[in-house]
């Protein structure tokens, strides 16, 4: 057996280890570290609640609009307030946009990249990627950066900047949407959809969206090989990584302007039920029990025995579930996802969570024109009332990287408790209390490692395929 | 355009959200890539965006802090964790097992220019509104001089740490200040007193605030989504934050948060995390805001003020409290 440290491991979010031990060749346990703690939920303790506003964005600087739409989700429950139509309308837009981008990125700048590397030489494909995908040099990433910070128009136009933002707010959005700027947004989003048009599907996105399974995916790949969608596909067939990184096969997801929420188990839709939700702590470096977000505690603890992670292991009845693209497709039923994950035999694969992140940006560009287009010109924004002096609230949104979900308790007129269960804690959380392995560290075992491989090359396909986010992480 | 000899640039990450690294990527027009190249930077690496991982990233850190390879621009981006206990374990940079601020501190020995990117390296900010992290920024501790490195600090080329600040900082603000370091052009009186470029920093957040006729007038927001100045009620800084935030464009659109509808949180000021009453409410005594605009005495805002207020047109007026244009500047009738 060898064991390798993996590390700083990036082109991630943040912050993270992997440690392996390989046997003949395989990877026969993992275990993931998040080397950083930051401390935000103590920040927020003792502070008038609507300062949360201001901290609880700035614990992410990818999902910043997420963690502020989870905030404002969770004052709004506490202040008993209801969003107007069009306030909802430019907060689904806001949160949208930002995981379009982020998929964007993750799929140009993060993921990508790997197969441009010199280990590739002699694949058919490989000269081709290094001129797309190369770090900080292919065509592809280049356009698709451009792509992404014309898309944040949109962010610029309604919420001032990205990142951190203080538009969203408990009863709606700080600004109303004019006329004009009602066109410069349909205009900003044609542009996007012509980026997404001519070079990533190389197809229109409602053919796109109507991928119906594995057949209609091979057909669509020979059609459209000038786009880096079919690129990708012919890369994975090739390489087999439809085969690689299988997760546990139960997903969970908030629900969305994509689409429902729920929990997927046992080749079973459940409906979205956090009661059994706990944070186990057994390997993090915290002290505490293992409670509910609601009743949850953070308490720092470096030297403690048998820990090896920042990250808290959130399981669902003592479950670990995988949140993210592939989890919301497969709670939504869109036939390409669900045909994907029944043909690799449910638990999903590198290749499909790409397909996943990929295929929500076909789907996310028309609900954002949609959003759009319903503003009524007369309609409020936002809505306001008081802070009461005790209450409590809880929101859950869905960021680019899967569930997020914040609770607070008001008292006294300010914020007694605030505990964030991020995405990637969710699928990079450390062992729990029954030795079971957090989402990437199951995916990762039976991962190929070549002789000689010091960065093993289908490891680090494995664990970028989950989009992770280390800041959100360790909060 | 003459491109100065190459300069290296190693960026690392230490206790950040990493939304500086995001907000440069939404560089525009030319792109981040684009903009370094220009600017005639080779960048050594980067935790998002190079292709080297694990052990082959590791070759390069470990070539910088041993003086092998030549390190120009030393980028840090998040605050410094010195806790628990001044042992820095709060951070430990993956696969060395050493507290990042031993790293950052090493390599900005060897580093012709330290940059701290955003305001957590510049000051601490956020992370240090939480005593056990320990969290300091590069030269600074809030206000207060020294932070990781000395006071008296000054890189290879005899700089003090240059402060990037913002949360998160414009791309233009970083960019610029990285094509103006390799064309020679940035020098210690191009500083302001808390290590900001002073190209940006001697503007208030304040100017070009689409508000402002609102701000003459004190007419004043009481919620947010209004139209009228977020000065009086709803706790904006903007008057007293260094940066030109509000006369550029950011990501697309004229200005930033103010004209976005809420108030400036002076995120580019040291201590901004912690302003001592709620972010989105104006402090005041007897009716009078605490903060008052910088330079302004304030027997002199009072009068002002009370002044204004009189002579407020009833147009301005009535638009301050909604959330759109209600009543329309009026012709005037030809004489």
């Amino acid at each position: 057996m060898t064991r390798m440290i993996v590390g700083p491991f990036n082109r991630v979010e943040g912050d993270l280890e992997v440690a392996l031990e390989v046997v003949d060749g395989y990877v026969a346990a993992a275990r993931v570290t998040a080397p950083l703690f930051r401390g935000f939920e103590q920040i927020l303790v003792d502070r008038p609640p609507l300062d949360a506003l201001v901290v609880a964005p700035r614990i992410c600087g990818i999902c910043s609009v997420a963690q502020s739409a989870a905030t404002a989700a969770a004052l709004g429950v506490a202040l008993g307030l209801s969003v107007p139509d069009n306030g909802r309308r430019v907060a689904e837009m806001l949160l949208s946009v930002e995981n379009a981008a982020d998929h964007l990125t993750h799929f140009a700048l993060f993921f990508m990249p790997d197969f441009a590397r010199a280990e590739y030489q002699g694949k058919s494909w490989h000269s081709s990627c290094v001129a797309r995908f190369a770090a900080m040099k292919g065509t592809s990433a280049k356009k698709a950066t451009a792509a992404r910070a014309r898309l944040l128009h949109v962010i610029g136009l309604l919420a001032g900047k990205w990142p951190h933002s203080l538009a969203l707010q408990p009863g709606g959005v700080a600004k109303s949407v004019d006329m004009g700027e009602r066109m410069r947004l349909l205009s900003i989003l044609a542009d996007f959809r012509a980026y997404l048009e001519d070079e990533m599907f190389a197809a229109p996105l409602e053919e796109v969206a109507a991928l119906d399974g594995p057949a209609s995916l091979d057909r669509f790949v020979e059609g459209h090989e000038d786009g880096d969608f079919a690129f990708f596909l012919r890369i994975a067939r090739d390489l087999g990584l439809e085969k690689l990184g299988a997760g546990p096969g139960r997903f969970l997801a908030h629900g969305g302007p994509l689409g429902q929420g729920g929990i997927w188990r046992d080749g079973n839709l459940l409906p979205l039920d956090l009661s059994g939700l706990r944070e186990d702590l057994t390997s993090s470096w915290m002290r505490g029990g293992n409670l509910h977000p609601s009743k949850g505690v953070t308490m720092a603890d470096a030297d403690k025995d048998g820990a090896y992670s920042w990250s808290k292991a959130p399981r669902l009845d003592g479950m670990s579930m995988e949140v993210g693209a592939l989890a919301r497709q497969r709670i939504i039923g869109h036939p390409l996802i669900t045909g994907l994950l029944e043909q690799g035999g449910g638990a999903g694969s590198v290749r499909d969570r790409v397909v996943a992140r990929l295929l929500e940006l076909a789907l996310l560009v028309p609900v954002l024109e949609a959003l759009v287009r319903g503003l009524t010109p007369d309609g409020a924004f936002c809505s306001s009332g008081p802070v009461p002096e005790r209450s409590f609230g809880c929101g859950l949104v869905e960021a680019a990287r899967g569930s997020l979900g914040h609770w607070l308790t008001i008292e006294r007129g300010v914020i007694a408790s605030y505990q964030i269960v991020a995405p990637t804690s969710w699928n990079f959380s450390p062992r729990d209390a029954a030795g079971n392995p957090g989402p990437l560290e199951q995916a990762l075992a039976g991962t190929p490692v070549a002789a000689g491989e010091a960065v093993p090359l289908a490891v680090q396909h494995v664990v970028r395929s989950f989009d992770p986010c280390m800041s959100c992480t360790v909060h | 355009m003459i491109t100065p000899p190459t300069q290296t640039l190693l960026w690392l990450q230490a206790a950040s959200c990493g939304g500086c690294t995001m907000s440069a990527l939404g560089a525009e027009p030319e792109g981040l890539a684009e903009a370094l190249r220009r600017a005639g930077i080779e960048l050594l690496w980067h935790p998002s965006l190079s292709e080297e991982t694990g052990a082959e990233a590791l070759a390069i850190l470990e070539d910088c802090r041993a003086g092998r390879r030549r390190l120009d621009i030393l980028c840090i981006e998040g605050a410094i964790l010195q806790g628990p206990s001044g042992s820095g374990r709060f951070q430990i940079l993956s696969g060395t097992g050493q507290p990042m601020a031993r790293w950052v501190e090493a390599l900005a020995e060897r580093a012709g220019t330290v940059v701290a990117v955003g305001s957590c390296s510049a000051y601490g900010a956020m992370p240090s509104a939480n005593p056990l992290l320990e969290a300091v920024g590069l030269q600074f501790t809030g206000d207060d001089k020294g932070g990781l490195l000395p006071e008296g600090f000054r890189s290879r080329n005899g700089l003090p740490v240059i402060n990037i600040a913002g949360c998160a900082p414009h791309p233009g603000w970083l960019l610029e200040s990285l094509m103006a370091l390799t064309s020679g052009l940035i020098e210690a009186s191009g500083l302001d007193s808390l290590g900001r470029p002073r190209f940006w920093a001697n503007h208030l957040a304040h100017h070009g605030c689409a508000r402002n006729e609102y701000y003459e007038f004190k007419a004043s927001a009481a919620e947010h989504s209004q139209l009228g100045c977020l000065m009086e009620n709803l706790g904006c800084k903007a008057t007293q934050a260094p940066g030109d935030c509000n006369i550029r464009v950011w990501n697309g659109s004229s200005g930033g948060c103010t004209n976005a509808g809420y108030a400036c949180i002076g995120c580019t000021m040291p201590g901004f995390e912690s302003p001592g009453s709620a972010f989105l409410e104006t402090p005041k005594i007897a009716g009078i805001p605490v903060g008052l605009p910088v330079d302004m005495p304030k027997a002199w805002f009072v009068a002002l003020s009370a002044l204004s207020k009189s002579a407020t047109p009833d147009r301005v007026r009535r638009n301050s409290r909604e959330d759109r244009v209600v009543v329309p500047p009026r012709r005037r009738s030809p004489t």
